[in-house]
């Protein structure tokens, strides 16, 4: 279903600040990657410290999400734009997808980029491209299909 | 390690994806519909991030060693293969299906909607097929 939002700059910019922040922050202290997708199958797969750090930072990725909640409200109103038979094979396509191409939109598209890695320039290119395919595929062809 | 510089770049992390709206679908699915109801937020969400991560790891990186650890752990493969491709490609279906992509998974789940579970359920079940049947050599 459609749901239409307005742009928002001034929320877009500080959240985005607050993300590239946290990379930073992250490879200054432990030299490692924030991206989510890598951190969230280390978490569940890995094994003693590389699974550890991994949980902190999902710890801290919660209560960060929690408070800017609380005190922005952002997250009032927000629901699922697909029903859960569409949401099972999204997170399906999800998983492997972001395994199989070592990283999603933080990996590659925030740290893979600000790197300068080639890689990760290709598979942003690459995983938008596909997404704004999907959108166009299930609004304009299917009408509001899913 | 220190575990209290993780736990402050995890909610840095958390909140800013919370504050710029990203938490939101509907916003994620709206900025990939560039032929309908267009929504630009994530381009200046992901351009802001560059803005401060790109001159931040440039000066990190030049440190002999991360602070709180031995050395830093950065991705080593440097080829375009087909595995890449084809993950973005899925990933990319799956982005645009739900207008989800892991962080603001993590983050649509405190509203407490059972699908969000759901969905999140089923992406850890995504990254499990991937590592012990599609690549279960590693």
């Amino acid at each position: 279903m459609i749901i239409e939002t307005v742009f928002t700059p001034i929320e877009a910019i500080a959240g985005g600040a607050l993300i590239g922040l946290s990379a930073v922050v992250l490879m200054w202290s432990v030299g490692r990657i924030a991206g989510i997708s890598g951190i969230v199958a280390g978490a569940i797969l890995e094994s003693g410290d590389e699974r550890y750090w991994r949980l902190i930072f999902l710890g801290g990725l919660f209560l960060g999400a929690l408070i800017a909640a609380v005190t922005s409200g952002a997250l009032s109103g927000v629901t699922p734009v697909a029903n859960t038979p569409v949401l099972i094979v999204a997170g399906l396509l999800v998983g492997i997808g972001t395994r199989m191409g070592s990283g999603c939109t933080s990996g590659h598209g925030v740290c893979g980029i600000s790197r300068f890695s080639l890689r990760s320039v290709v598979a942003t290119c690459v995983f938008m491209a596909s997404g704004v395919a999907t959108v166009f595929v299930i609004r304009h062809l299917l009408g509001e299909g899913v | 390690m220190n575990r209290w510089v993780v736990l402050l770049a995890g909610a840095l992390f958390g909140a800013g994806i919370t504050i710029s709206g990203m938490g939101n679908p509907a916003k994620v699915q709206n900025f990939l519909d560039i032929a309908g109801a267009w929504d630009p937020s994530l381009a200046l969400v992901m351009g802001t991030a560059l803005l401060v991560a790109t001159p931040g790891f440039f000066w990190v990186l030049k440190m002999s060693s991360p602070r709180y650890a031995e050395k830093f752990s950065l991705p080593t493969k440097k080829d375009i293969d087909g595995k890449l491709l084809l993950g973005a490609v899925l990933f990319g279906m799956g982005w645009g299906l739900s207008g989800l992509c892991p962080a603001p998974a993590l983050v649509a789940i405190l509203t407490g909607i059972p699908s969000f579970f759901i969905f999140l359920a089923a992406m850890f079940a995504g990254m499990f097929v991937f590592r012990f049947v599609l690549e279960p050599q590693k």
